[in-house]
C-alpha cells in the first residue's frame, strides 16, 4: 500500500526535501566564514541612526544548526519520510501498533481469560473480578453512562432496575457484545401538532402526573393506534411486554431516559429519537465483555 | 555617527493610520484576553458558561483566538508595519488612502468576527473560523496592505532595504498564500461552506496553515518589529547583518515543512509525520539566529535595561521567544509528543509564545510608539514598570500550571494496572488539573489587569498629547565610509 500515486511525487519529495537540506548546507557553509573583524558596521543607515554591525555568525550557533541537520539526515535514513523509502529500520506506525498490541494481549491476555468459564451471577460477586470490571467501565463506558454508571441524558441509568433490553446477566452481555440500536420514529407528521400534544398528554398521565383529562383522553386513543405495537397497551414498554430487541421504554415509572418535562416528551414524540449502544465484541473482545457484563449486573444486583 | 545636517524631502509621514492601529491594538487586546479569560473560567467553573449557548466554550475559543491574534496581534502588526516600512524607506505610505481602507476593512473582519463566532458559525478550522464571506474580506483587506507594504517599498529613498521590512514582507506574501490554499471551500449558503479538501488531507492542509500563521503571522511579522524596535530603543546597532540574512532564508524555508507536527500518530503517512519532525527541530537553530540578533544587540548597553521599562518588555519578550521556540522543536519530537499531544501542555507552549513572545514585543513596540505619534511623552513610566511586572508575573503562572497540568495529564493518561487496565479515569485527570486551572486564570487576571494599566496610560498620553501630521521625512543619512 502506497502513499504515493506515482514514482514521480516519491521522487519529487525527496527531492525538494533532500534539497531543501542540502541548501541549508550551502547556506551556512557561504556564510560561516569568519571574515571581517568584530563590530563593524556594514556601513547602510536608516531613519537617522539605525545601524548593522556585520559580526560573523556565532559558532555555537552554527555547531547547533549542525547537529540539527545531522539528526534529521540520521533520522530520515532510519525511518520512512524521504517518499516512498521506508528506512534502515522499517518502522512504521501500524506494525509499531500491531506489536504492541500483541505484547499486550500475550501479557493480559490470561488475566482476562481466566473468567471467561465462570458464571456470570457467581462472577458479580467476585471483588476482584468486580475490581477489573470497574476499571474497565471507567474506560469504556462512562463517557456516556457515567462512572457512577447512573446515566445521562439519553444514556441509562444502569443502576434502576429499569431496563429496555433486559437486566438477565446473560441480556446484558448480549447488549454489550452486539449493541443495541433503538428507533423511535417521529410521530409530527401522522399526528398533527395537536396529536402530538394530546398523546403526551395521555404518556404522561401514564406516571400518573397531572395533566390536562381531555387532552389525555384523546391521546389515548392515539396511543393505542400508534404507540401500543411497541410501548404495549399497557404502556410498560417492550421489555415487560416481552417484545424482544425493541427497547421501547417503560411510560408508566416516571424514568425518562431523554427527560421528562412536558417540552421534552413533546419533542420525543414529535422528533422521534435514536438510541445507540455499540457493539463491543470486536473491539474489547469476549474475556473484557464477560468481565463488564458481570460489573454491570452487579451494579443492580449486589445486594441480592 | 552619521551627519546629523538633516535634509527633509518635502513630504510628511502618514501617522494617520499607524495611530489608529496602535490605538486598537491596545482595544482589541483587551477584548480578546476578556474572552479569554472568560473562557479560562469557564474550565475552572463551568457555571461560567451560564447556559447561554452564545457563551459556551465551544464559540468564545475561536473568538478568543481571533480576536488576541488577529486584532490585538494584527493590528500591532499593521501599526508597526505601517510605520517601520516609511521610516526605514524614508517616504510616505504607498496610497494612503488604501491603508485606510486596510484599516476599516480589518475592522469590518473583526466586527463580523465577533458577531459569527458567538452565533455558531465556523468552518471548524482552528485559527480559520471565519465562514466563506469573511474569508473574501480579508482576502481583499490582504492584497491592499500588500499593495500599500510593497508600494512603499517600491518607491524607499535608500538602497538597501531595512532588514525588518524583509520580514515584514515575508509576513505578509506567506499569509496571503496561506490563507488563500486553506480557505479554499466550497459555499452551500452564505453562513456555511465545506473544504474543499477531504479526509487526512484537510487535516495536512489545515496543519501547514496552522503551523505557518504562527511561523509567518506571530513569528515573522513580530520578528520585524522587535528588528526595528530593539535597535531604536537600545540606541544600538543590530548585532549580525549576516546572522540576520542567513535566519530569514532559513526560517523561512524550515517553517514551511513543520505542519506534520500537529498530527503526529494520526491518519497522516509516516513519511510525511517523519519529514514534520526532522524539519521541525532543524528549526530550532534559524528561530534562535532571530533571538541572538535581538538580544546581542542589547550587548555594550545591558545598563539601559535598568531604567528603561520599554527595553525591558523588548528584551523579555525575545527571551520567550527563544525558550518557546526550543520548547517547540522537543514537543515536535515524536516520542515527547506522545506524552504532550492534547495535553494542556500544548495550551501551555501557545501561551509562552503567545504572551510571552508577541504581546510582550507588541505592547513594548506600542510603548514605544505613541509618544512619537502623538508628539508627547509617555505620561507615566512608573505604569509601565508596573505593567512588566504584573504581566510577567502572570505569564510566569499561566506557563508553569499548564506544564505540570499537561505533564500529569500526559502521564496519567497513560498509566496502567498490572492488568494492563488504565489506571485513571479521564475524569480523575480533569480533577487532578482543576486547581491548575485555577492558577491559569489567576495568571489571566494579572496579564489582562496590565492591559488594563496600559490603557490607562495609552489614554492619558494620548490626551496630553496631539495627533501630529507633519513629521517629515528626512532624506536617507549619508553612510560614513567604511
Amino acid at each position: 500500500m502506497s502513499d504515493f500515486t506515482s514514482q514521480f511525487w516519491s521522487w519529487y519529495i525527496i527531492a525538494i526535501a533532500g534539497g531543501g537540506i542540502i541548501w541549508l548546507f550551502i547556506l551556512l557553509r557561504g556564510n560561516s566564514k569568519t571574515t571581517g573583524k568584530v563590530g563593524v558596521p556594514t556601513g547602510h543607515v536608516w531613519d537617522d541612526n539605525l545601524e548593522e554591525l556585520n559580526n560573523p555568525l556565532p559558532r555555537w550557533w552554527l555547531i547547533l544548526f549542525y547537529i540539527t541537520m545531522f539528526f534529521a539526515i540520521g533520522y530520515l535514513i532510519l525511518y520512512p519520510g524521504m517518499g516512498s523509502y521506508k528506512g534502515l529500520l522499517n518502522w512504521s506506525e501500524t506494525s509499531a501498533y500491531n506489536s504492541e498490541i500483541k505484547a499486550a494481549k500475550a501479557q493480559y491476555g490470561p488475566l482476562f481469560d481466566k473468567y471467561l468459564k465462570e458464571n456470570l451471577v457467581v462472577l458479580s460477586k467476585d471483588k476482584k473480578a468486580n475490581k477489573i470490571g470497574e476499571r474497565l467501565f471507567v474506560t469504556y463506558c462512562a463517557v456516556c453512562h457515567g462512572s457512577d454508571a447512573r446515566g445521562a441524558r439519553g444514556f441509562p441509568n444502569l443502576r434502576d432496575h429499569d431496563w429496555l433490553y433486559g437486566g438477565e446477566a446473560k441480556t446484558i452481555q448480549t447488549t454489550i457484545l452486539n449493541g443495541r440500536q433503538a428507533a423511535m420514529p417521529a410521530w409530527e407528521g401522522a399526528l398533527g401538532k395537536e396529536g402530538v400534544n394530546q398523546v403526551a398528554n395521555y404518556v404522561m398521565s401514564l406516571s400518573g402526573r397531572k395533566v390536562n383529562e381531555k387532552l389525555a383522553a384523546q391521546g389515548k386513543k392515539k396511543f393505542a393506534m400508534y404507540c401500543v405495537a411497541c410501548h404495549g397497551s399497557n404502556g410498560k414498554g417492550s421489555y415487560l411486554n416481552h417484545i424482544p430487541g425493541m427497547g421501547a421504554p417503560n411510560l408508566t415509572d416516571n424514568i425518562w431516559l431523554y427527560g421528562g418535562s412536558p417540552r421534552t416528551i413533546k419533542q420525543t414524540i414529535a422528533k422521534g429519537r435514536n438510541g445507540k449502544m455499540p457493539a463491543h465484541k470486536d473491539f474489547l473482545g469476549k474475556a473484557k465483555v464477560h468481565l463488564l457484563a458481570a460489573y454491570v449486573y452487579s451494579l443492580s444486583n449486589s445486594s441480592q | 555617527m552619521t551627519d546629523q545636517t538633516m535634509i527633509n524631502t518635502g513630504e510628511v509621514y502618514d501617522y494617520s493610520v499607524v495611530r489608529k492601529f496602535a490605538i486598537m491594538t491596545v482595544v482589541l487586546g483587551i477584548v480578546g484576553m476578556l474572552v479569554g479569560l472568560l473562557i479560562a473560567s469557564q474550565l475552572a467553573w463551568p457555571v461560567m458558561n451560564f447556559d447561554i449557548p452564545w457563551l459556551t466554550f465551544g464559540r468564545l475559543r475561536p473568538l478568543h483566538t481571533n480576536s488576541v491574534i488577529f486584532g490585538f496581534g494584527g493590528c500591532a502588526l499593521f501599526a508597526t508595519s505601517y510605520y517601520v516600512v516609511q521610516r526605514t524607506c524614508h517616504t510616505r505610505l504607498f496610497s494612503p488612502a488604501l491603508a485606510e481602507f486596510t484599516f476599516w476593512g480589518w475592522m469590518l473582519i473583526i466586527v463580523l468576527a465577533v458577531i459569527t463566532l458567538p452565533m455558531g458559525y465556523t468552518t471548524s478550522k482552528e485559527y480559520a473560523e471565519l465562514e466563506w464571506p469573511i474569508d473574501i474580506l480579508i482576502t481583499i483587506v490582504w492584497v491592499a496592505y500588500a499593495v500599500v507594504f510593497f508600494g512603499t517599498i517600491a518607491k524607499r529613498r535608500v538602497k538597501h532595504i531595512y532588514v525588518a521590512n524583509w520580514f515584514f514582507g515575508a509576513f505578509i506574501l506567506t499569509i496571503a498564500l496561506l490563507h488563500v490554499v486553506n480557505s479554499a471551500e466550497i459555499p452551500v449558503s452564505l453562513t456555511k461552506s465545506y473544504s474543499a479538501y477531504a479526509g487526512v488531507q484537510d487535516a495536512m492542509v489545515q496543519w501547514w496553515y496552522g503551523h505557518n500563521a504562527v511561523g509567518f503571522f506571530l513569528t515573522a511579522g513580530f520578528l520585524g518589529i522587535m528588528y526595528y524596535f530593539i535597535p531604536k530603543q537600545a540606541g544600538r546597532p543590530v548585532y549580525s547583518y549576516r546572522l540576520s540574512v542567513v535566519h530569514f532564508w532559513a526560517l523561512a524555508f524550515t517553517y514551511m515543512w513543520a505542519g506534520p507536527h500537529h498530527l503526529h500518530y494520526t491518519a497522516l503517512p509516516d513519511w510525511t509525520q517523519s519529514l514534520g519532525m526532522a524539519f521541525s527541530l532543524i528549526l530550532l537553530a534559524p528561530s534562535w539566529g532571530g533571538m541572538i540578533n535581538g538580544i546581542m544587540t542589547l550587548s555594550g548597553a545591558w545598563y539601559k535595561l535598568r531604567d528603561d521599562p520599554i527595553l525591558k518588555f523588548l528584551i523579555v519578550s525575545v527571551s520567550f521567544y527563544g525558550m518557546s521556540t526550543f520548547e517547540g522543536p522537543m514537543m515536535a519530537i515524536k516520542t515527547v509528543n506522545a506524552l504532550s499531544h492534547y495535553t494542556d501542555w500544548t495550551i501551555g507552549h501557545v501561551h509562552s509564545g503567545a504572551l510571552g513572545w508577541v504581546a510582550m514585543v507588541s505592547i513594548g513596540a506600542i510603548y514605544a510608539l505613541i509618544p512619537k505619534l502623538f508628539n508627547t511623552e509617555i505620561y507615566s513610566k512608573k505604569l509601565i514598570e508596573i505593567h512588566f511586572w504584573i504581566a510577567t508575573l502572570g505569564i510566569v503562572l499561566y506557563i508553569t500550571a499548564m506544564w505540570i497540568a499537561g505533564i500529569m495529564e500526559g502521564l496519567m493518561w497513560r498509566a496502567v494496572n498490572s492488568d494492563g487496565t488504565l489506571t485513571y479515569s479521564f475524569v480523575e485527570s480533569v480533577q487532578a488539573v482543576h486547581p491548575f486551572y485555577i492558577v491559569r486564570f489567576g495568571g489571566g487576571v494579572l496579564f489582562l489587569s496590565g492591559m488594563l494599566i496600559m490603557a490607562y496610560n495609552v489614554f492619558k498620553t494620548v490626551a496630553k498629547g496631539k495627533a501630529v501630521n507633519d513629521a517629515p521625512v528626512p532624506m536617507p543619512a549619508m553612510a560614513a565610509a567604511h
